[in-house]
């Protein structure tokens, strides 16, 4: 299935969009895209591999977190997940700060 | 009518007060609001009873108290503390050459007095924070969050729920953004959104920073859109929705956003009833009270000679090394982009693949290795990276490349 991949965590995907990842459950596919880009999980989950609660995962319109079965939700091929951390202008970093954007 | 009560929201609560009369310049300014059944002369009316309060100047707030001026809200509150930099001019098109220099608050209060000098701009040239901030927001009816920094923007979030005031949010990052209508009583908060800020090591660096100016006035004027929605009671707002705006493939979709019932302001049994220390929330330093905030939150060091046991060197050691012929070796830790921009002719290494390259750097080892970047802060953390990997003799160039061409080098162009 697609994954839309937020600005923010490109540098992790090689600066892809979206990616193409299989799996039967969205579980699965968290797997197997964290395997492929090794880097993206710590950004994407704690040590004890919980989802870290500033970045939501979207399958299709849905928070993940209010489906019934949650990570555990069956997807497929034409199934689209999106990755939508929070941000916080341009000067996210740490260098450079003003009050506004 | 009902007299007003204090959990309605905004269209209701401009409704319930005896709206102010328009003026015969006002109405023929307004004449194409005024033939907008949508509007008409009392949406009008409600617009110039409004206030609405613009926290920052910058990016976000620019387009938005402008167009809030140019359609004919009574009252503009704007939020800020800092001064207009030559940088800020990309995007911030509140502010102009003119007024570099200026209180951003000043300066803004220029540009919307020249677009509608009707408007009255009550000016906050402060920093918010939990000891002002529900006093500064109560007086208005709505409040339009246009801050780049997790710390306000959890503060004007918990200050919103807990006024039950509308917040217009807005979040830019790079080429996209986000929006939604928080804090309304029905409809989620960003909290039911990002219960928790993410930690500061693991935001994105420096260096993948950056926003294409337009970006903020495109994401502004959709705050500016709902703002006004809010005030006339038209259309639908984002409550409960999440706009993302991709600029480069200039897509644009709406996520649905649920009221999470466990969340600590705003759900059922709040555990945060008060305003909170933010700063400690989102595991920052507090900003300091002297010297820009950048120095404050980065700990870009300039005179402490020492830090993290780190030495710093200054720009005129580094020169007079140079001069010297001394055998150093200076590594440069920014980004590619940025060495066309201005650069020292050292090596580059960007700060984030130190640690996959050290390899190249072995040879150094047991040299004098002086790293620098732009301001000194990335700097700093490469050389912590380096010292942890063995590097016995490593120091940080305070101030960077900013330093070198305040003190060294004035031909050299600052970013």
């Amino acid at each position: 299935m697609k994954i839309h991949i937020p600005t923010p965590l490109r540098s992790y995907t090689s600066g892809l969009e979206t990616v193409s990842v299989p799996g039967a459950t969205v579980d699965a596919v968290f797997q197997q895209l964290t395997i492929t880009y090794p880097e993206l999980k710590q950004h994407l989950f704690t040590p004890e591999g919980k989802l870290r609660s500033f970045v939501n995962v979207y399958l299709n319109d849905d928070d993940i977190r209010y489906l019934e079965s949650k990570q555990g939700t069956a997807v497929n091929d034409t199934d689209e997940l999106t990755i939508i951390p929070s941000i916080a202008g341009g000067i996210i970093c740490n260098e450079v700060g003003s009050i506004s954007q | 009518m009902n007299g007003p009560t204090k959990d309605k929201k905004m269209p209701t609560a401009i409704e319930e007060i005896a709206l102010p009369k328009l003026s015969n310049e006002e109405i023929a300014r307004y004449s194409r609001h005024l033939i907008l059944p949508e509007v008409g002369m009392e949406g009008q009316q409600k617009l110039k009873a409004a206030k609405v309060l613009c926290i920052g100047t910058g990016g976000l707030g620019a387009p938005l108290a402008m167009y809030l001026a140019a359609a004919g809200v009574g009252t503009i509150g704007l939020v800020d503390f800092d001064t207009v930099d030559a940088s800020n001019l990309q995007r911030q098109i509140i502010h102009s050459t003119a007024t570099v220099g200026k209180l951003k608050v000043d300066s803004a209060e220029i540009m919307l007095k020249g677009l509608n000098p009707f408007l009255n701009v009550v000016k906050h040239n402060t920093m918010l924070t939990s000891a002002n901030a529900l006093e500064i927001l109560k007086d208005y009816d709505v409040i339009a969050d246009g801050t780049d920094n997790f710390q306000t923007r959890y503060l004007v979030n918990d200050a919103c729920v807990l006024l039950n005031k509308p917040n217009a949010y807005g979040s830019i990052f790079r080429f996209e953004g986000q929006a939604s209508v928080f804090g309304t009583k029905e409809g989620p908060c960003y909290r039911c959104l990002y219960p928790e800020p993410p930690p500061p090591g693991l935001v994105p660096s420096c260096a993948e920073g950056g926003v294409l100016g337009i970006l903020p006035g495109l994401v502004g004027v959709i705050q500016a859109t709902e703002t006004i929605k809010l005030i006339l009671g038209i259309g639908e707002p984002l409550i409960g929705r999440l706009l993302l705006v991709d600029a480069l493939g200039m897509s644009f979709r709406t996520l649905k956003l649920r009221k999470n019932p466990e969340c600590p302001v705003c759900g059922p049994n709040p555990t945060v009833t008060e305003l909170i220390d933010y700063d400690q929330f989102c595991g920052v330093a507090p900003p300091s009270k002297v010297g820009p905030l950048e120095v404050a939150r980065d700990k870009a060091v300039g005179d402490h000679p020492v830090v993290d046991g780190v030495p710093q060197i200054t720009v005129e050691e580094l020169k007079r090394k140079l001069d010297a012929k001394e055998e150093i070796f200076v590594l440069d830790v920014r980004e590619p982009h940025e060495y066309p921009i201005a650069n020292l002719g050292a090596p580059l290494i960007p700060v984030g693949s130190i640690e996959g390259r050290i390899g190249e750097l072995v040879a150094q080892k047991n040299s004098e290795v002086i790293v620098h970047c732009r301001s000194g802060a990335r700097s700093q953390k490469a050389a912590l990276i380096l010292k942890q990997a063995g590097f016995t003799n490593v120091s940080n160039l305070a101030g960077g490349i900013l330093a070198w061409a305040d003190k060294i080098d004035p031909s050299m162009p600052k970013y």
